[in-house]
């Protein structure tokens, strides 16, 4: 128990160092900066601040099922999450499962259903971007 | 009809036409063609749900199911088309008609059930189970095999005959 409690402010250190884009993650957010650019020419980068807000909000135009990112995730990215069938879900902060936002097809195959589910529409490059540089920061 | 709201009404059907394939040729694959049929059917299935065995439905029902994928039980579960057919093809060539599966009798061939709870057999073999024992903390819903089928997942419900 001692050791668990000396050890934890390490642990929770170690965590917050990790709390930044790898260069997997960084590659993601190249190639949506790049989307992001040709969709418009003004773009001027991404934001974790509406990334988290996409995360939290409460969509008008869901499917009944699925009304927010949070009704899987819940609202602590650090946290696993349930699929409606009972599954477990990996935390979605890069700190918490570092395997995040590594493999491009599994981002788009992600992005594609989820953003259809919750939005009933596809998400924006911006948007996209916006939500990994949220959670790649926490 | 004018014109002009013929040639909208034209262009409105090819988008309509076009809109499927566009969505999913947009999605590179997620599987790898290394992996065998049955790994990147429970990767890809087993990444929401339990990986229901092939034989609990009819081929007829798996390629409907596959083909609706865009909105699957509530939810939108599409994957590119190059992972989808490798594992319709499994899903197909291990259905319960293909391999005999007895729990499928009774099953009308005019019926094509999305659910497994809507085949005769499962039916049957649950009829003494309560709705009050379904929603239970420990087992929550009729989708939750394993609450109840140690082996659900390896596709064994041995010591569970009806």
């Amino acid at each position: 128990m001692t050791r668990f409690v000396i050890l934890l402010p390490v642990l929770l250190a170690a965590a917050a160092a990790q709390a930044a884009p790898g260069p997997a993650q960084q590659a993601e957010l190249d190639a949506y900066t790049g989307m992001a650019k040709a969709a418009d020419p003004n773009f001027g980068g991404f934001s974790a601040a509406r990334g988290q807000a996409l995360f939290l909000a409460t969509s008008k135009t869901a499917r009944p099922d699925t009304p927010s990112c949070t009704t899987c995730h819940t609202t602590d990215p650090t946290k696993v999450g349930r699929t409606r069938a009972g599954k477990e879900i990996g935390p979605m902060a890069l700190s918490a499962k570092p395997d995040r936002y590594s493999v491009m097809a599994d981002t788009e195959k992600w992005f594609a259903r989820n953003c259809d589910s919750v939005l009933m529409r596809a998400c924006t490059p911006m948007e996209k971007g916006d939500f990994i540089t949220f959670m790649t920061g926490q | 009809m004018k014109p002009s709201s013929t040639r909208l009404a034209l262009a409105a059907a090819a988008l309509l036409i076009a809109a499927p394939a566009t969505a999913q040729t947009a999605l590179p694959p997620t599987s790898s063609p290394a992996a065998s049929p049955q790994a990147t059917t429970a990767k890809e299935c087993g990444a929401c749900h339990m990986v229901y065995p092939a034989s609990l439905l009819p081929a007829r029902s798996w390629t409907k199911l596959m083909g609706g994928l865009a909105s699957h039980f509530g939810e939108n579960a599409m994957l590119d088309p190059a992972t989808a057919t490798t594992i319709a093809a499994f899903l197909t060539t291990n259905a319960g008609d293909v391999s005999g599966n007895r729990r499928l009798r009774g099953l009308s061939a005019s019926d094509t059930p999305l659910r497994i709870t809507d085949t005769p057999g499962w039916i049957r073999s649950h009829r003494k189970i309560t709705a009050a024992e379904f929603s239970s903390a420990k087992v929550k819903s009729r989708s939750n095999c394993v609450a109840c089928h140690a082996g659900a997942a390896q596709g064994s419900f041995e010591g569970d005959e009806d």
